[in-house]
């Protein structure tokens, strides 16, 4: 008979402390040895995680009011600006933000030691951070500038929200010029002397439920060593499912939108990170919980690296002239191994994500879910599936 | 003798003296230079590889004290901050000895310092700035 559960069932299991929580590293030999049906059956939640830089994020704020009023203008966290164009003391900090004064890639490549990331870590650490703020001054606030020190704890509101995170899946990234380049990937060597990648394969969230058949609005989930919440799609988010020539097949271009109280988040969980010639960012530790309702969402659940495929794209001309055509296909286990084979050539691997932190996560996550303090929370809507969702556009120019 | 690996710092009337000719000359030793600061007249630095006999060793490097040479063994200049690595593995492509490598199956990061040329490279690429250059 077809196993199916319930969502409320589960939640029932995890108050009751019978609760069957594995990761989705340990879900792969149990579904191997006994099948997706048993396997569903005994098996009431898959724990995924993931430990990778996340540019599109971002943390709001609520400064509380200056006496006299100050309707902020243009605000500066520690000499990194964060938007303000929102209300009198509020505003937003991105995570690839660097400082007024940064001499970003004059001398390339440049270091970006410090942008909205290392702020947003150094917050969430309980450091003091400088706050700068100009206005223009209006009858009704008249103050026009202040220049003070804050921690976390200081502000009414402190919230994460990041607007894509997540990535289903990420290009594996060589270099096919004959210079070295300096890139979001990492430093890749010229004439593909090496392979970057960055996902954790077989842990990584949205590569355990290709069809968002769980994932969803409302969704709970760790979010940088707090607990968070899925609110939406991310931005690009276009999932899909390709046949792959040569065999396999690519999952790949889901994304999530999520948010969830910075105060409660931990530093070594949100850690603001410097790439050598591209920019300052944020590496975000998320983990989502899959509640396994029936024997598909087991099967996906428990896919493993030797199943799961990447795209191979250069990043010497074809991804920044904006044609990321890619030039092969290889299995997360290929890229584990230390070597791909592509165009004949040996080509040594590195990962970017980290798969120690993302197995963590994972097993904190089920830590939380079998002690009872987590409960899986019913999405309010699902997220667009599968060829559910328009192909992304690219920007076309027109005369104005 | 396995090669030991030094870093030696000059001053600046020593920088114009041809002191590695000397060492490979007179103490018969295998001096693998694997990076090198030297300007005329100023204070300089070196990272040598040596091999050789002990005793010869012992004596070339004394030669080089006498030249007002301080000498510190390679293995303290580059140092892992294990509080901060995250063993992301951004460090693994640029290291060109090796002495940074992912240990399967876990996919941890390893630092073996013996390896540790000091090209300091993956001091740069460290996205998180968990390798420190200590003096």
């Amino acid at each position: 008979m077809a196993v199916e559960k319930s969502l409320a069932e589960i939640n029932a299991r995890i108050k009751s402390g019978k609760v069957v929580v594995l990761t989705a590293e340990e879900v792969i030999p149990l579904v191997r040895e006994k099948g997706v049906r048993q396997a569903a059956a005994e098996v009431d939640v898959v724990t995924t995680g993931t430990f990778g830089t996340m540019c599109s994020s971002g943390a709001y704020f609520n400064f509380g009011h200056t006496k006299p009023r100050m309707k902020m203008s243009k605000v500066w966290l520690n000499n990194v600006q964060a938007y303000a164009g929102l209300a009198a003391v509020d505003a937003f900090l991105g995570a690839t933000e660097v400082p007024d004064n940064d001499p970003l890639n004059s001398i390339h490549p440049g270091e970006f030691r410090y942008g909205g990331g290392h702020v947003i870590h150094d917050l969430v650490a309980r450091k003091p951070v400088s706050l700068r703020a100009i206005a223009y001054g209006t009858d009704c606030y008249p103050r026009r500038e202040i220049n003070t020190v804050i921690t976390i704890d200081d502000l009414n509101q402190a919230v994460l929200f990041n607007p894509r995170n997540a990535y289903q899946n990420y290009n594996v990234a060589v270099n096919l010029s004959d210079r070295t380049i300096y890139t979001y990937m990492g430093v890749l060597k010229p004439h593909m002397g090496n392979a970057n990648y960055s996902t954790s394969g077989q842990l990584s969230p949205l590569l355990k439920d290709p069809y968002f058949r769980t994932i969803g609005i409302g969704t709970r989930i760790f979010l940088g060593g707090g607990t968070g919440y899925v609110v939406w799609q991310g931005t690009q988010h276009c999932p899909g499912l390709t046949p792959l020539p040569e065999g396999g097949q690519l999952v790949s271009g889901g994304t999530l939108a999520v948010i969830g109280d910075l105060k409660q988040m931990r530093p070594e969980w949100l850690v603001g990170v410097s790439f050598l010639g591209y920019g300052a960012s944020l590496t975000v530790g998320l983990g989502i919980p899959i509640p396994i309702l029936n024997e598909e969402i087991m099967y996906w659940a428990s896919r493993s690296d030797e199943e799961i495929y990447a795209p191979v794209v250069d990043y010497g001309l074809d991804y920044p002239a904006g044609n990321p055509q890619p030039l092969g296909y290889v299995t997360y286990a290929q890229l584990k191994s230390g070597t791909i084979n592509l165009q004949g050539r040996e080509v040594p691997t590195a990962p970017l994500s980290s798969y120690p932190r993302a197995r963590q996560i994972a097993a904190i996550l089920k830590d939380w879910i079998r002690a009872g303090g987590f409960l899986l929370s019913e999405p309010v809507a699902l997220l667009p599936s599968i060829n559910e969702v328009t192909p992304l556009k690219s920007l076309q120019e027109k005369e104005a | 003798m396995s090669p030991k690996r030094v870093v030696l710092r000059f001053m600046a009337e020593t920088a114009d003296k041809p002191i590695i000719y000397q060492l490979i000359r007179n103490y018969d030793l295998v001096v693998n230079i694997l990076k090198a600061h030297i300007n005329p007249h100023k204070e300089g630095m070196m990272v040598l590889e040596i091999q050789g006999e002990p005793e010869q060793y012992a004596r070339g490097l004394e030669y080089l004290r006498s030249l007002g040479v301080t000498i510190q063994p390679l293995s303290q200049d580059v140092h892992r901050n294990e509080t901060i690595c995250s063993h992301c593995g951004a460090c693994i492509s640029v290291c060109p000895s090796g002495a940074l490598y992912l240990e399967r199956p876990d996919m941890t990061v390893n630092f073996d310092e013996d390896k540790c040329v000091v090209c300091l490279m993956c001091v740069r690429a460290c996205p998180y700035k968990a390798m420190e250059v200590r003096f």
